[in-house]
C-alpha cells in the first residue's frame, strides 16, 4: 500500500468517525430540545424527524396569519362526523350544562371545567385558517381561552412536555408539545364566527392548533392530561393519528 | 506483449475528449436521487390528490364553494362527492409520510447538486449557453434539428445541446424551486414563520393549484426527456448516466 493510498484511508476513516459522532451528538442535542417527534422510528421516521425539527427551529414562537373579518368562509365546511353517541345525545339535550373537561396528570390541582367556566375564562377572538389534510380548508373566527390559561389556573409543573387531549368520539386522542401547548394562538374554543360553536364544528368545547392541519383541532373534547412521557399513552407513537398511520406533526 | 496491446487498443478507443467522464461521479449520484425523490413525490401526490380532486384560487376552498375547476375521478373520500357511487381505497396516511420524506431526499440532494453546480463549474460549462450559441439563429436550427427527429452527432453525446441547457436551467433554477416553494406553501407552519410566502401566489389554495400545475410541467419534462433519450440511443445514454461513460463504440467515432 502506498503512502498515498494509507493517508487517504485514514482521512476517509476519521471523517467516517467524525460523520458518526456527529450524528449521535446531534441525536443527543435533538432529543434534549424537544426536536424528535414520537413517531421518529420506522421508515418514515427520517423525513419527519427533520420535518418536526426543522420547524420547531423555524416556527416555536411564529403566530398563524390572521384574517379580516370579510375574508370569513360564508360556508365553512364541517366534515363528516359520527353518528353522535347516545351520551353526547343526552348532553346536547341539557344544552351541555353537564359537559366536563377534566385537566390531569402533571398539575399541581387537576379539576374538571365546565362550559360555563371556560367561558368565565378570559376570552381571545380570532380568524384563522383551517386546513384538511384531504386539501380543502376555510377561514372562520374562533372564539374561546388560551389553552395556555388553563394549564396557568392548573398550575402545570415546568417539567410538562406534552398535552395529551381526547374526544368524546371514542378513539379520537391527540398530543401536542409544549409549543403549541402555550402557543397563545392554541385555544380551547366553544364559539365561531360570532355564535356558539356549532356541533358540527366540534361543539360544545374544541382545540384550535391553528398551526396545524385540522386533525389536530380535535371536536368535542373532554380530558387534557400533562405529561413528560407520550410512550405511556396507547401505542406509544403520541396520537391516534400514527396508529392510523397518519402524522403526529401536522404542521407540515 | 500483451500489456503493450491492451495498451494499443485503449488509447485508440479512448480520444483525448474522453478523458473525463461525460458526467462527474456527483452528477450521476444526484441524478439517481432525484429520479427516485421525483417518481415517490409523483405516486404519492397522486394518492394525495384523490382525496379531494378539485382546485381552487385564493384562500379557501372546499365542497360548498365554487371549484376553479375539478378532475372527473372517484375520490378516496366519503365526505367528497364525485358522482360516481364509490370510494377509492384511502392510503393518504403513508402516502403523505413519504411524500414528505421524499420531498427531503429531493431538497437535499437539489442542495449538494447546486452547491456542486456553482463551486465545481458544472453549471458554466455544461448548462449555461455559450454567448454565441444564444442567437435566435442558432435556437431555431436546434428547435428545426429537434421538430426532424435528427439523431444527434457523435460529437453532441459528449455535451448539451442549446435547446438541452435551456430545458434542464428551467427544471434546475425554475420548476423545482417553485415546486418546493409551493409546497410549502401549503404548510400552516411555515405560512405562520413566512406569510410572505403564502400570499405571494395569493393564498393557500392558489399554492395548492400551482403546485399541481407545476407538478405537470415536471412531469412533461420527464416524457420529453425519456423520448429524447430514447431518440439518442437509451442504453447508451443510461449507461453513461451510471457509469460515466457511454457505449464503447461511440467512443471511436468522435
Amino acid at each position: 500500500m502506498s503512502n498515498f493510498s494509507r493517508r487517504k484511508l485514514i482521512t476517509a476513516g476519521l471523517v467516517t468517525a467524525a460523520g458518526a459522532g456527529g450524528v449521535a451528538a446531534a441525536a443527543k442535542l435533538a432529543q434534549r430540545y424537544g426536536l424528535i417527534p414520537p413517531d421518529s422510528s420506522g421508515f418514515f421516521g427520517p423525513g419527519e424527524t427533520l420535518t418536526y425539527a426543522a420547524q420547531r427551529l423555524l416556527t416555536r414562537h411564529s403566530l398563524a396569519r390572521e384574517f379580516a373579518p370579510s375574508q370569513i368562509s360564508p360556508r365553512p365546511f364541517a366534515n363528516l362526523v359520527e353518528p353522535f353517541s347516545e351520551k353526547f345525545q343526552r348532553l346536547q339535550k341539557g344544552a351541555f350544562a353537564g359537559w366536563r373537561l377534566a385537566v390531569d396528570g402533571m398539575v399541581a390541582r387537576p379539576a374538571a371545567f365546565s362550559v360555563d367556566q371556560i367561558k368565565r375564562f378570559p376570552q381571545r377572538r380570532q380568524i384563522t385558517h383551517l386546513a384538511c389534510e384531504e386539501g380543502w380548508s376555510y377561514i372562520a373566527e374562533w372564539i374561546g381561552v388560551p389553552l395556555s390559561h388553563i394549564l396557568d389556573v392548573v398550575g402545570t409543573s415546568p417539567q410538562a412536555r406534552y398535552v395529551v387531549y381526547r374526544s368524546m368520539e371514542p378513539e379520537t386522542w391527540e398530543s401536542i408539545d409544549m409549543a403549541d401547548a402555550l402557543h397563545p394562538q392554541t385555544l380551547v374554543t366553544y364559539g365561531m364566527n360570532g355564535g356558539e360553536l356549532p356541533v358540527e364544528f366540534g361543539g360544545p368545547l374544541r382545540l384550535r392548533v391553528p398551526r396545524q392541519l385540522g386533525y389536530k383541532s380535535v371536536k368535542f373534547i373532554t380530558s387534557l392530561t400533562v405529561t413528560d412521557d407520550l410512550k405511556r399513552f396507547g401505542e406509544g407513537l403520541g396520537s391516534a393519528s400514527p396508529e392510523d398511520g397518519y402524522a403526529w406533526y401536522a404542521g407540515i | 506483449m500483451a500489456d503493450l496491446a491492451l495498451t494499443a487498443a485503449s488509447a485508440s478507443a479512448a480520444p483525448a475528449t474522453c478523458a473525463r467522464p461525460r458526467h462527474s461521479a456527483v452528477v450521476r449520484i444526484t441524478h439517481w436521487l432525484t429520479t427516485i425523490a421525483f417518481l415517490t413525490l409523483l405516486v404519492t401526490g397522486v394518492e394525495i390528490l384523490i382525496s379531494h380532486p378539485r382546485f381552487y384560487w385564493g384562500e379557501t376552498g372546499n365542497v360548498n364553494t365554487p371549484a376553479l375547476f375539478k378532475i372527473p375521478i372517484p375520490a378516496s373520500r366519503h365526505s367528497f362527492p364525485t358522482g360516481y357511487g364509490y370510494v377509492l381505497p384511502d392510503q393518504n396516511g403513508w402516502s403523505r409520510y413519504l411524500h414528505f420524506e421524499a420531498a427531503w431526499l429531493a431538497v437535499l440532494t437539489g442542495l449538494l447538486y447546486v452547491l456542486y453546480g456553482v463551486f465545481s463549474g458544472h453549471f458554466r460549462r455544461n448548462l449555461l449557453p455559450a454567448g454565441a450559441d444564444f442567437s435566435w439563429r442558432r435556437l431555431s436550427s436546434a428547435i428545426g434539428q429537434h421538430l426532424r427527429f435528427k439523431p444527434p452527432s457523435a460529437e453532441e453525446s459528449w455535451s448539451y445541446n442549446l435547446l438541452q441547457r435551456i430545458a434542464y436551467l428551467v427544471v434546475i433554477f425554475v420548476l423545482f424551486p417553485l415546486v418546493i416553494w409551493t409546497g410549502l406553501a401549503m404548510s400552516p407552519a411555515v405560512a405562520s414563520a413566512f406569510p410572505g410566502a403564502v400570499t405571494a401566489f395569493g393564498g393557500q389554495q392558489s399554492a395548492r393549484t400551482l403546485h399541481f400545475f407545476i407538478s405537470i410541467f415536471l412531469l412533461l419534462f420527464l416524457v420529453v426527456h425519456i423520448v429524447m433519450v430514447s431518440l439518442a440511443g437509451f442504453w447508451s445514454r443510461v449507461r453513461a448516466m451510471i457509469t460515466g461513460r457511454p457505449a464503447v463504440e461511440e467512443r471511436s467515432g468522435s
